[in-house]
C-alpha cells in the first residue's frame, strides 16, 4: 500500500479532485493548510506598516491505495494541478505497513 | 461655543411673538367701533402669555428631542462604534479586552459623573475647574439651566455632556491597548477624568472658564470638543505610548488588524455618531445644528478621500482600512470648527485633516518610533490641533455670531487674530494632558502598576485579564 500526500493550489482543488472520481478514487482526507516552498509571499499594508505574508494557503490531499492504482493517480494529479507556475505544489509518496477498517477490523487492501 | 444655541431658538420665539403682535390690531380693526375695553384687554394679554408659554413649551420640547436623541447618538460611539473599530484593529487574543475597556468607562464615568464629575465639569464660575455646586447631582433636574441650555432641562445637557466624558478616556485605549493592565486602565482613566477633563471641559465650555469664547479671558473657539475631547485625548495618548513603552515585538513582528470588518463597523458607527456629537452641540434643533450637521459630513467625506488619495499615490492602492481612518481623521478635525463654519471650509478641514493625519501615522510615527498602538495620537491629537487651530481661520459670522452680531470671528472675517486665542487654547489644552498624564501615571504605576507581564502579553490581555475568550471557535 501506498500513501500520496498532494499540496496543491486551492485553485485546482475542484480539477483535481473530479479527476481522481473519474479515475475511480473513492476516498480522500483533504486540510486547508499554510505554508511556503519556493514561491514568495505578498505584502500587505495596513496605515503604512508593511507586512510580509509568506506563509500562503495551499490544499492537502492524502490518500492510501493499493500499490497498483498510485502510479495513475500520481500521473492525474501531475497533470491536473499543474499550472507551471511557481508554488504548484509537490506530491510525496510512501509506503504504508498496515491499514485497518475501524468498524468490522478487515485489514491490508480490503480495507481501503 | 455651545451657550449659543438657546439664543437662536431664542430669536425664533421673538419672530414668533411678532407675527402674533401684529396680529393682534388687524382683529382689533374688524371692531373699530368699540374702543377695547379693560376686560378685552385683560382677556388678551392673558391669550398671550399663554400663547407665550406655549410657543416655549413646544420649542422646548423640540430642543428636548433632538437632544436625548444626540445623547443616545454620543452614546453609541463609544459602545459599539469605537469599541469595534479598536476591537478589529487589535490581534484577536486582545479583542475583548479593548473592548472591555470602552464598556468599563461607559459604566464607570456615568457613576463619576452623577457623584461629582457634572459638578466640576458645569458648576460654578471659577475660571479653571466647577465646583461641588451640583456634587450628586443637586439641582439638576426639569429646569432649564439657562448658563449652558435655556430651553432644555438641565437633566438633558447633564447627560449628553455626560455622553463626552465617556469617549474621551476611551480613545486613550488605543494608544495603550495590548499591553496595560485593565487595573492600571481604570484605575488612571478614573484619575484622568478628574484631573484633566474635568479641569479642560470646564475651562473650555464651563461659565466663568478660562478659555470660554463667550467671556473667558482667551475666547477659544470650540465647538464640540477639539480641545477638551481629542487634544486632551491625544496628547495623553502619546504620553501613555511612550510611558508604556513598545508592544513586545514591535516593530519587527507583523501584528496586523485581526478583523478590518468589525472596524469598519465601528468606523460607519462612528460617523453616525459624529452627528449627535457635533450637531447635538448646538444644544438645540435650530439652524445652527443643520449647520453643523452638514459641516460634519462634509469633512468626512474629504478626509476618506483625503487619505485615500495620498495612500493610492504612496502605495498604488487604496485601502479600507486608510478610508476609514481617514474619515475619523476629518470627524476630529471638523469637531471645534463644526458650529462656525460653512460645508466649503468643512471640504478644506477635512481635507487637510485627511492627507495630515496620514502622513503622521505612517511618516511620523515612524521616525520617532513610539507606539502608538491604534494611532489615538496620530489621529486624535493630531487631527485634534489641526482642527482647532483651522477653527480661527475659518470661523464665520454668518454662521455663529458668537462674539456678537456684527462682530468678526475667524481669520475669514478678517479676525486674524483668533488663530492666536485658538492656538492658546490648543497650548493650555496639550500643558495639562501632558502633564496630568505623565503624573497620574507614575502614580498608577506605583499602586497597580500599568503594564502586563511579557509572558501575558504573549498570551494575549483576553485571557490573562479578563479570564475569556473573543472567539471560542471550537465550542
Amino acid at each position: 500500500m501506498m500513501k500520496i500526500e498532494a499540496i496543491i493550489q486551492p485553485s485546482r482543488f475542484e480539477s483535481v479532485k473530479d479527476a481522481l472520481r473519474e479515475i475511480g478514487i473513492e476516498g480522500m482526507t483533504v486540510t486547508e493548510v499554510r505554508g511556503h516552498g519556493r514561491q514568495k509571499g505578498h505584502t500587505e499594508v495596513y496605515r503604512g506598516r508593511e507586512y510580509t505574508v509568506d506563509l500562503l494557503p495551499k490544499i492537502k490531499l492524502e490518500m492510501v491505495l493499493p500499490d497498483a492504482l498510485a502510479s495513475r493517480v500520481v500521473d492525474t494529479i501531475l497533470k491536473t494541478a499543474k499550472t507551471g507556475k511557481i508554488g504548484d505544489g509537490k506530491i510525496f509518496l510512501s509506503r504504508v505497513e498496515e491499514a485497518i477498517r475501524i468498524r468490522n477490523e478487515e485489514r491490508g487492501e480490503n480495507a481501503l | 461655543m455651545k451657550c449659543v444655541g438657546w439664543k437662536c431658538s431664542f430669536s425664533l420665539v421673538l419672530v414668533l411673538g411678532a407675527i402674533l403682535l401684529t396680529a393682534v390690531p388687524l382683529s382689533a380693526q374688524q371692531t373699530p367701533a368699540s374702543p377695547a375695553t379693560p376686560g378685552i384687554s385683560k382677556a388678551l394679554d392673558e391669550k398671550l402669555t399663554q400663547l407665550d408659554k406655549d410657543v416655549k413649551a413646544a420649542q422646548s420640547a423640540g430642543d428636548n428631542a433632538w437632544m436625548l436623541v444626540s445623547a443616545a447618538l454620543v452614546l453609541m460611539m463609544t459602545g459599539p462604534g469605537l469599541a469595534l473599530f479598536y476591537g478589529g484593529l487589535v490581534r484577536r487574543k486582545n479583542t475583548l479586552a479593548i473592548m472591555m475597556q470602552s464598556f468599563a468607562l461607559m459604566a464607570l464615568i456615568t457613576v463619576l459623573w452623577a457623584l461629582v464629575g457634572y459638578s466640576l465639569c458645569f458648576g460654578g464660575s471659577g475660571p479653571v475647574i466647577g465646583s461641588f455646586e451640583h456634587a450628586f447631582l443637586k439641582g439638576v433636574g426639569a429646569d432649564p439651566n439657562p448658563d449652558y441650555a435655556g430651553t432644555i432641562p438641565q437633566a438633558t445637557f447633564m447627560v449628553y455632556q455626560l455622553m463626552f466624558a465617556i469617549i474621551t478616556p476611551a480613545l486613550i485605549t488605543g494608544a495603550t491597548a495590548e499591553r496595560m493592565k485593565f487595573s492600571g486602565t481604570v484605575l488612571f482613566l478614573t484619575l484622568w477624568f478628574l484631573v484633566v477633563y474635568a479641569p479642560l471641559a470646564h475651562m473650555v465650555w464651563g461659565k466663568g472658564g478660562l478659555l470660554n469664547a463667550v467671556g473667558g479671558r482667551f475666547p477659544c473657539l470650540d465647538f464640540a470638543g477639539g480641545t477638551v475631547v481629542h487634544i486632551s485625548s491625544g496628547v495623553s495618548a502619546l504620553v501613555c505610548a511612550l510611558y508604556l513603552g513598545k508592544r513586545t515585538g514591535y516593530p519587527k513582528q507583523p501584528m496586523p488588524p485581526h478583523s478590518l470588518v468589525l472596524s469598519f463597523i465601528g468606523a460607519c458607527l462612528l460617523w453616525v455618531g459624529w452627528f449627535g456629537f457635533n450637531a447635538g452641540s448646538a444644544l438645540s434643533a435650530s439652524s445652527l445644528a443643520t449647520s453643523a450637521f452638514v459641516a460634519t459630513h462634509f469633512a468626512a467625506a474629504a478626509a476618506a478621500l483625503g487619505w485615500s488619495a495620498a495612500e493610492w499615490l504612496k502605495n498604488g492602492r487604496a485601502s479600507a482600512l486608510g478610508a476609514i481612518s481617514g474619515a475619523v481623521a476629518g470627524l476630529v478635525a471638523i469637531t471645534p470648527a463644526s458650529g462656525f463654519v460653512g460645508p466649503m471650509p468643512a471640504l478644506a478641514i477635512g481635507l487637510i485633516a485627511g492627507v495630515v493625519c496620514y502622513l503622521m501615522v505612517t511618516k511620523v510615527k515612524a521616525i520617532f518610533g513610539y507606539d502608538d498602538a491604534l494611532d489615538a495620537f496620530g489621529v486624535h491629537g493630531a487631527g485634534g490641533t489641526i482642527g482647532a487651530l483651522l477653527t480661527g481661520v475659518f470661523a464665520q459670522q454668518v454662521i455663529n455670531p458668537i462674539f456678537g452680531v456684527g462682530k468678526d470671528v475667524g481669520g475669514l472675517d478678517g479676525h486674524w487674530g483668533q488663530i492666536g486665542n485658538q492656538l492658546v487654547g490648543v497650548l493650555i489644552a496639550w500643558v495639562v494632558a501632558l502633564v496630568g498624564t505623565i503624573v497620574l501615571l507614575k502614580i498608577t504605576d506605583m499602586v497597580t502598576g500599568v503594564r502586563v507581564p511579557e509572558e501575558h502579553e504573549i498570551e494575549g490581555l483576553d485571557i490573562t485579564q479578563h479570564g475569556e475568550e473573543a472567539y471560542n471557535l471550537e465550542s
